[in-house]
């Protein structure tokens, strides 16, 4: 499946293995074997995890320091509450990469980089027919917006800056 | 009034160039029909029974001038001469081309307006109360915080996909005219005992299928704490409310289900894990918002003006326009006049692009360049010196939109229904003018006093008759329009749902029910008892059976 980040179009070095078993160095797994692919990692290969949107945080909180990457499934555009998971594992201070894998649009590319996902993970006739370029356009549709912490660019610091400058 | 700065007006100017990126991308394909719909909706485009609909945003209800003449102007060039103003304080307009939407909102964004969020699953157009800054009772200007939460969900990026739409009122008042205990969040300021301003937070309610009444999850919130608590709220929402149902995923069913406690506990134990002041608006963001909302430069004037007394005396008909449709205003010698948009016989909000500019030209004369729009889908002149008072009425007279009729019987809240409405299960305009001709009786209205009709043409209720003194709700049975009737809804802080009198009615017999009811109120009050008290007192029985005498009267 197509993997794109806020540069366009990236290849996917991480190889999925629901049971952790496959001989790779990058694995996903499959949130019901995170645990034993962690306490099992004596080679020190690295890994990721697939959650569903419906995913407590307490659950994944003890793991978050071990965890590379951390894929939460989108089951479709409308289906917001991945954005609410990857601002949560933000706020509680995961530093790895943030996977959104399912059919999003690009006019949600924006959102998910917001919301602090790092990657997009797209179906393959999704991402035919909104190709890469329709994203890198679309994410720069609109340049300040209005939340704090959202981000880098919002318009309340910039609002503070032209205040400090005597505007 | 508020003022765009550079960067509102650079982002409402990006907004409708994304939605113009998004048409082109719909039309050659790269996007499907269903990932374009929610697109469309949260830029104000739905698609109706005969044709697109576009919904304008009126944030918290305030208008200048300048803005309404331009409502006129897109009245006229992409409407048929007019607009309608809906319960929640927007403008809609029932026929434009979605090809001209995109050319609409740059009309908009010129006078600083746009159509974002007045539909889809996303924080919705923020309202308040009508009155703000005029009303005596007034703790702090509502309109301010409005202001902040319109700015704050304006493309959140988290809550941009929520379950369903989420809508969000606001009254600094201790009388509520704004609604608040029917919205997903209500908030009321309110000052602490250590005299500190704060917001009474309740959420939950909401009307639709199954009516509630919003429950307080936080009795004094810090008002500076604002914006990071409703964060908290809406993420608790975003991940627990339901999906799998749309008819249960707004937040009301999610309080409903899991207990306003429970709740509770989500958002305080989310809230507790914030960094507050990293999303908080700093003080001096609240205080550049507020500034657009200092009071205007009233003249100091006596609390009496006698032009208008002699007005009143010589001139019966404005005299009864002034005693039903004027609100005292905080300032001496000043009065805000509710303008009634609900002739008797035509569909109530609706406004023709030539009456805009005739309330457009008030204002500026007269009302320091302010209207306001009401959720009971009237207009407001909010800063009116009496003195100006009779000539203020005598250009509404010549405008026709001098009906004295604001709260009493008339003053007929309807949603569009089967003329307009894709959903509607029976018509309900056409209800309101049969109501509004059977009662149009001058002396009669009075003599009933303050009584809220609210009309609803199915079961989503956009016309609000849950909270109606008399609720109406048109519904189908057996292929026939069928009209149930309610009693003792409240829209105010002493919020009640009506409860239902008995089986439905045939079109043709609602105004016979109506004014049965009516007869057993003027019958059993006690001197200057409102309708609503005395139903309170009675009780549904004698209602009910008036009801059942209109079911059973000869033909
Ligand atoms: C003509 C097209 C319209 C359609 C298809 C429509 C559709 C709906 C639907 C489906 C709901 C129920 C939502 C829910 O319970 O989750 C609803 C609620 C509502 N609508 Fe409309 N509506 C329309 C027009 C209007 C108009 C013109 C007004 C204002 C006069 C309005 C005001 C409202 C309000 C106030 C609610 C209730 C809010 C609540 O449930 O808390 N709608 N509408
Ligand atoms: S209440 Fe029903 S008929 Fe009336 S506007 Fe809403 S959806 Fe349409």
């Amino acid at each position: 499946m197509p993997l794109l980040d806020r540069n366009g179009a990236k290849d996917n070095a991480w190889v999925i293995s629901e049971d952790g078993t496959a001989d790779a160095e990058q694995i996903i797994v499959a949130y019901a074997h995170v645990k034993e692919a962690l306490a099992g990692n004596g080679r020190g290969r690295r890994i990721g995890v697939a959650i569903s949107n419906t995913v407590k945080l307490a659950e994944l909180l003890p793991h978050l320091a071990e965890i590379e990457l951390v894929s939460i499934t989108f089951p479709a555009y409308g289906d917001g509450r991945g954005f609410s998971i990857a601002k949560q594992l933000r706020n509680a201070g995961f530093k790895g990469t943030l996977r959104a894998s399912g059919p999003l649009i690009a006019d949600q590319f924006a959102y998910a980089l917001a919301c602090g996902f790092d990657e997009i993970e797209l179906p393959d006739a999704h991402a035919e027919r909104q190709p890469v370029e329709q994203w890198l356009k679309a994410v720069n549709a609109i340049t300040q917006t209005y939340q704090h912490g959202f981000g880098v660019q919002n318009i309340l610091d910039a609002r503070r800056a032209a205040r400090a400058n005597g505007k | 009034m508020y003022r765009y700065d550079e960067f509102d007006a650079r982002f409402v100017r990006e907004r409708v160039a994304q939605f113009r990126d998004q048409v082109a991308r719909r039309l050659d394909g790269s996007l499907t029909e269903d990932e374009f719909k929610p697109l469309r909706l949260k830029n104000g485009v739905y698609l109706q029974l005969h044709a697109y609909m576009l919904r304008v945003a009126i944030p918290y209800g305030t208008l200048s001038a300048r803005q309404l003449r331009q409502l006129a102007l897109i009245g006229e060039k992409y409407d048929r001469g007019y607009g309608h103003f809906t319960t929640r304080t927007n403008m809609q307009f029932n026929w434009p081309r979605l090809r001209d939407v995109p050319e609409i909102l740059d009309l908009l964004a010129d006078v600083e307006m746009h159509c974002i969020q007045t539909s889809g699953n996303c924080i919705r157009n923020v309202t308040a109360d009508h009155f703000a800054g005029v009303a005596a009772d007034e703790v702090e200007d509502p309109r301010p915080t409005a202001e902040l939460i319109r700015q704050w969900s304006s493309l959140h990026p988290e809550f941009d996909y929520l379950p369903r739409k989420f809508k969000i009122a606001v009254t600094g008042s201790a009388h509520d005219r704004a609604v608040i205990k029917a919205h997903d969040i209500g908030l009321r300021i309110l000052r602490n005992a250590k005299g500190e301003i704060g917001y009474e937070v309740m959420v939950g309610g909401g009307l639709g299928r199954t009516p509630m009444i919003a429950k307080t999850i936080r009795a004094f919130l810090p008002k500076h704490e604002l914006l990071a608590y409703l964060e908290a709220v809406l993420r608790v929402y975003n991940l627990e409310g339901r999906r799998d149902n749309k008819y249960k995923a707004r937040v009301k069913i999610l309080v409903h289900e899991i207990g306003a406690e429970k709740f509770t506990e989500l958002v305080e134990a989310e809230y507790a894990g914030l960094d507050g002041p990293s999303i908080d608006a700093d003080p001096q963001e609240v205080a550049r918002i507020a500034a657009y909302f200092a009071a205007p430069a009233y003249e100091k004037l006596a609390p009496r003006s006698s032009a208008y007394e002699t007005a009143k005396a010589e001139n019966r008909a404005f005299a009864t326009w002034a005693s039903v449709n004027l609100f005292p205003h905080k300032v001496p010698g000043y009065a805000a006049a509710t303008i009634s948009l609900k002739n008797i016989g035509e569909a109530p909000g609706d406004v023709t692009s030539a009456q805009m500019r005739v309330l457009a030209d008030l204002a500026e004369k007269y009302s320091f360049d302010e209207l306001r729009i009401t959720h009971a889908q009237n207009v407001v002149l909010p800063h009116v010196k009496q003195d100006d008072l009779f000539a203020v009425w005598q250009a509404l007279v010549a405008a026709d939109l001098a009906s004295a009729n604001a709260g009493l019987i008339t003053d007929i809240i309807a949603c569009p229904g089967l003329d307009y409405c894709s959903l509607a299960t029976a018509r309900s305009i056409p209800i309101a003018q049969a109501l509004a001709q059977r009662f149009a009786n001058q002396q009669r209205q009075i003599d009933i006093g303050e009584l809220n009709i609210k009309i609803s043409g199915c079961i989503n209720a956009c016309g609000h008759h849950h909270v109606g003194h008399i609720g109406i709700l048109g519904l189908e049975k057996s292929g026939k329009e069928s009209y149930q009737i309610t009693l003792g809804g409240d829209a105010t802080l002493n919020a009640a749902i009506g409860e239902n009198l008995g089986p439905g009615l045939a079109a043709q017999d609602v105004p016979d029910a109506i004014e049965r009811i009516v007869d057993v109120y003027l019958k059993h009050r006690k001197a200057d008892e409102p309708f609503i008290d005395a139903v309170r007192r009675l009780g549904l029985e004698p209602f009910k059976i008036a009801l059942q005498e209109t079911l059973h009267a000869p033909a």
